[in-house]
């Protein structure tokens, strides 16, 4: 064989569409493999919003309801928020920043891997672990809180979940390119904690103080979690479109931030 | 077709070998199998090209090239540059001035990036897969990859295809991020330090692997900082220190500049009058005794054991990579001793 006519010939090697459909879904099983093992992310993100609902919807506020609508039933759409909000940003966020901190994305990078097979992996991922979530927090209410909500209406709360877990996958992925390998857990729950406490997710909106119910309107966690309220009756007073919007907005701006670090990573020594 | 990798006789592959190694040492002369090496396409290439992080200049003006069905070795110390060298080449950072080409045309290009396979230095590989889940995702990337249990042998992990990768010793790592490279049987491979951390039963099983692979047409960048490493498996080995390449060459051609011995021992004579020693290249106190360095032990042996019959403690050794670069670097020797 002769090799230098081998190595030159320079035919074009087109994939099949069904060869770049198998490298997705490669990637993306292999990225929920990944976290399913990691008790790390498991535990953290699926334990502590079910802890939190059985505490506060079950044992102590079961029996109260908040403008009509009963406190079990209230707090699946505000812990469903909180659980969306963790399992997209740890899902996005600390996997991409220790992947590019120490290497590993450099050595993915280099293969003929298609770059947006990795992030759509984080982004399902991130989709898979929300609905885990919301569908644990339903049936621990219907079973233990008294929860009563049409089918219809289960479907529709879990599809605004699934759909408000791209905004934190865009933040996620924005913070995954800024944060370090080590710094990134830090980070997040920097930001996810406060966000979620300003918005209303753990105390009810309007129990909040004046000043940070300021603070809400301008915060996606807040904008979602009006969207979950709202398919049980407990939404507030803003047009439904207006939610989106400030979703739209917000993951449009995270967006941007990530495909500055992304950019920013071509040239950098150790990206 | 591919020859199989398991567990072969290679005997006549490696006899094929050290007769070419002989041919080159025997006509070196005539600089013919510098032509017979040289003749390849150029598959690889770093032309006049400059690369800076900040103050730090990691290359300057280097022009390289690696031609197919090469093994090309960059030896030189940490830091010299080797490894931005090869992310240039993998298009995985731009160079500041010159121009990097693969298979000719842009590194970054994904019809490039289907034909080469990459070993790179990695922190922390996602631990929770196992060989087998790695391999087979990356696999999935390539066009026409290899199956499976022929990267597995290749690598040395068939015992190892379900132990997850946080589980495994540095050898067995770093055994599977060779399997990485070469799984989509890739045409150009470049490995990064392939060998640090492992065990010399297990290096010569990769310098093995290596050779196979090149027997079967690939063409081969490696880094190393082992003259050793280069010198067996490198048809050409281009010596990198400080961003530069300060000698390039057939591992014949670089023993002759570089090689050379170094006789430690404890003498009454005077520095002056051991530099006067015909051959002698160096010398330099060291604690109670003296080093010196000679292209050649035996005559300056002899004439210091003439001049000096109270010489003790004599000990000879081949000169090291560290002797090499000294050699090799001597218009700027103070350069070349800070570096380490």
């Amino acid at each position: 064989m002769s090799t230098a006519a081998a190595v030159l010939s320079n035919t074009r090697i087109e994939r099949s569409a069904s060869h770049t459909a198998t490298i997705y879904l490669k990637e993306a099983k292999y990225e929920f493999l990944k976290n399913l093992r990691l008790r790390v992310y498991t535990v953290s993100v699926i334990s502590f919003p079910l802890m939190f609902y059985v505490l506060f919807g079950l044992v102590l506020n079961g029996k109260q309801a908040i403008s009509g609508t009963g406190i079990p039933t209230y707090l699946i759409a505000t812990y469903g928020t909180f659980g969306v909000m963790g399992a997209s940003l740890f899902g996005t966020a600390s996997g991409l920043a220790a992947d590019r901190g120490l290497g590993w994305l450099q050595v993915k990078r280099a293969s003929p891997m298609p770059p947006f097979a990795y992030f759509t992996a984080k982004v399902v991922l991130s989709m898979i672990f929300s609905a885990i979530v919301v569908l644990l927090l339903l049936a621990l209410g219907i079973s233990f809180g008294g929860v009563r909500l049409p089918l219809p209406e289960m479907a529709e709360l879990l599809g605004t979940l699934l759909a408000g877990s791209l905004p934190f996958s865009a933040m996620g992925l924005a913070i995954g390119y800024f944060a370090g390998p080590n710094s990134a857990p830090a980070a997040i729950n920097l930001i996810y904690l406060p966000l979620s406490f300003c918005s209303g997710l753990w105390v009810p909106y309007m129990f909040l103080p004046k000043l940070v119910q300021q603070i809400a309107l301008v915060l996606p966690s807040y904008h979602l979690s009006q969207l979950a309220l709202g398919i049980v009756g407990a939404g507030s007073h803003e047009p439904v479109a207006t939610h989106w919007e400030v979703l739209l907005a917000f993951t449009l701006i995270c967006l941007g931030v990530a495909r500055i670090g992304f950019q920013r990573d071509q040239g950098k020594l150790y990206g | 077709m591919m020859q199989s990798l398991g567990e072969i006789d290679d005997l006549p592959g490696k006899v094929r070998r050290r007769q070419k190694k002989v041919l080159m040492i025997a006509t070196l002369e005539e600089t013919q199998t510098v032509q017979r090496t040289d003749s390849g396409t150029v598959v690889a290439s770093l032309d006049a090209v400059s690369k800076n992080y900040g103050e730090v200049r990691a290359l300057r003006n280097v022009n390289f090239t690696v031609r197919a069905g090469q093994v090309v070795a960059l030896l030189g110390p940490n830091g010299a540059g080797k490894t931005t060298a090869v992310k240039l080449l993998l298009g995985l950072i731009p160079p500041n001035s010159g121009k990097t080409r693969v298979f000719g045309g842009d590194p970054t290009n994904p019809q490039n990036r289907m034909r080469t396979g990459a070993m790179l230095q990695v922190g922390k590989v996602p631990e929770t897969l196992r060989v087998g889940e790695h391999i087979d995702l990356f696999s999935s990337y390539y066009p026409k990859p290899m199956p499976i249990e022929e990267v597995l042998a290749a690598a040395g992990l068939e015992k190892l295809r379900d132990r997850k990768f946080g589980d495994l010793s540095g050898g067995q790592r770093q055994r599977t991020l060779f399997a990485l490279a070469i799984c989509g049987d890739p045409d150009l491979l470049f490995l990064d330090e392939p060998t640090v951390g492992l065990d010399v039963e297990a290096r010569r099983a990769l310098w093995e692997e290596i050779r196979r692979l090149v027997e079967r047409g690939k063409t081969v960048l490696l880094t190393t900082h082992y003259l050793q490493e280069a010198d067996a498996l490198a048809d050409r080995i281009a010596v990198i220190n400080q961003g530069e390449i300060i000698a390039e060459g057939t591992p014949a051609e670089i023993k002759a500049q570089t090689g050379g011995k170094c006789i430690r021992c404890v003498t009454a004579l005077s520095m002056e009058s051991l530099l006067k020693i015909p051959g002698v290249t160096d010398a330099k106190q060291d604690r109670e005794a003296v080093e010196i360095h000679a292209r050649e032990a035996e005559p300056v042996v002899r004439a210091l054991l003439a001049r000096d019959s109270s010489l003790s403690g004599l000990e000879i050794t081949s000169a090291g990579l560290e002797e090499a670069f000294l050699a090799l670097t001597q218009d700027n020797g103070e350069n070349a001793n800070r570096q380490n």
